[in-house]
């Protein structure tokens, strides 16, 4: 199987990046293997939002319902805030869920710098384009995508207001 | 037909009895040993990728509607030379009986069962209720992967025309009914834009003008199994309006939906000439200068045709 060797995984965040060469380093096969990992890795919603799905956002674009929201904690002594994801997608939508896992697994506690800083086509980089299809691609990149977006709507919030 | 036919009451009322088979039926026969020698053939195709990986009937093959029905460069299907590789490689040879189940009440099994029909496989059947009904009835399941013995399989060319329209042919087919599967949102061309999103697949909202709206779902059941004949003819012939004789198209947006109700119609409902228009809306939504009505009214024969 080739490889993507041109891409460079050196700008994404650190976990982001192993996860990326863990990808690109295994066969097509494999990768999707790998994804179904991740599905399997994604954690649970903490009980808090659980019982409040009104709290989370639906990506519309993903074909099966994947719901997420993030959540900023406020920079504590000399540890800068960082944004936790939080996704919820069902059982019987594993590609979903192994997207969610790996956005998870990559971003969650970052800065919003960090996270603002990924760059939109990251999800490319993974090599499952051809396995899982450009369409069901779009999906992981609109998850992103809202990410970003979520973050960078709550960092303009919290922005002292222009005099 | 190379497996002995279902003999029930529910799909007795159905023009083609033969093209279902029951979640009873189906472990009856696996258990028997059908699935032995390639006589009976079971195959999973979902909608997500990794759902079979996840667990699925034991001794199931996976068809990945996408990668592996769809050709990869062309907006077309697998030739025959293809199809008949993935055939041999799943364990299907030419008089294999094939039963398809899938996620979502069958919706990407029809399409899957709707491309083995292009290339006229005979004996090929859906399993009524699909995934789900499998699941919740608590029957087996396995995460091991099938590995079939191969099967032989002749290159068969595809033929298209009886049930498969494409855009030229929608355009010819004004004044014969059609019938629009998707949510009244797409109907109406009134779908909800997501900020900072545009619109993706389609430059254009609407649907085909004339089209009756019959959003594939209703054909289904709460547990995914096809509806009896008798409700299914108060939606196809009632509300849609449909007659005895009448040729028929189908649409979504690109054509997966709308195999499901090709399904019941040519199959359920006995219509002889029903074509599923697989360019559907991401093809008829972004052609230029082709007619489209806005809005939940069906719209009349655009003049000139």
């Amino acid at each position: 199987m080739r490889k993507l060797g041109v891409m460079n995984a050196s700008a994404l965040p650190a976990a982001l990046a192993e996860i990326v060469d863990d990808f690109q380093a295994l066969t097509e096969p494999e990768r999707l293997q790998l994804l179904l990992e991740f599905s399997q890795g994604l954690p649970e919603l903490p009980e808090r939002l659980q019982d409040h799905p009104e709290l989370l956002e639906q990506v519309v674009e993903c074909q099966t319902p994947l719901f997420l929201t993030i959540e900023t904690e406020p920079a504590d002594g000399g540890a800068p805030e960082r944004v936790r994801l939080y996704f919820k997608a069902p059982k019987e939508a594993p590609t979903t869920r192994g997207f969610a896992g790996v956005l998870h697994e990559g971003l969650d506690g970052l800065s919003a710098a960090e996270i603002l800083a990924v760059p939109d086509d990251m999800p490319e980089q993974l090599g499952l384009t051809r396995a899982i299809t450009p369409l069901r691609m779009r999906g992981m990149t609109a998850m992103l995508g809202r990410i970003k977006r979520k973050v960078a709507a709550s960092g303009s919030q919290h922005a002292p207001a222009q005099s | 037909m190379s497996y002995p036919v279902e003999q029930n009451e529910k799909f007795a009322a159905y023009a083609h009895p033969e093209r279902l088979v029951s979640t009873d039926w189906l472990a009856a026969a696996i258990d028997a040993g059908a699935l032995d020698g390639g006589k009976l053939v079971v195959v999973e195709s979902d909608e997500d990728v990794l759902l079979y990986e996840t667990g699925h009937i034991p001794g199931a093959v996976k068809i990945d509607w996408h990668t592996d029905l769809n050709d990869e460069v062309t907006r077309d299907y697998i030739d025959g030379e293809a199809f008949a590789a993935l055939a041999a490689a799943k364990g299907i040879s030419r008089d294999s009986t094939v039963v398809i189940y899938g996620d979502k009440s069958n919706w990407w099994a029809a399409y899957a069962l709707w491309v083995f029909t292009l290339f006229g496989h005979e004996d090929v059947r859906l399993l009524d209720g699909g995934r789900d009904k499998w699941i919740a009835e608590g029957r087996a399941l396995t995460t091991e992967t099938t590995v079939p013995a191969p099967g032989t399989y002749p290159v068969v060319e595809r033929n298209d025309a009886p049930i498969r329209a494409f855009k030229e042919d929608v355009l010819a087919h004004f004044g014969k009914p059609l019938i629009d599967v998707r949510s009244a949102e797409e109907y109406t061309g009134q779908r909800t834009h997501m900020p900072a999103y545009p619109e993706e697949g389609a430059l254009r909202g609407g649907h085909i003008p004339t089209a009756a709206s019959i959003p594939w779902a209703r054909a289904a059941a709460e547990d995914g199994t096809y509806r009896d004949r008798s409700e299914l003819e108060a939606l196809y012939l009632g509300e849609a309006g449909l007659k005895e004789g009448d040729d028929v198209v189908a649409y979504c947006r690109i054509g997966e939906r709308s195999s499901h109700t090709w399904f019941a119609l040519k199959y359920l409902l006995g219509f002889d000439t029903v074509r599923n228009y697989d360019g559907s809306w991401t093809e008829w939504g972004n052609a230029v200068r082709v007619p489209i009505v806005k809005g939940a009214e069906r719209g009349t024969v655009p003049a000139g045709r």
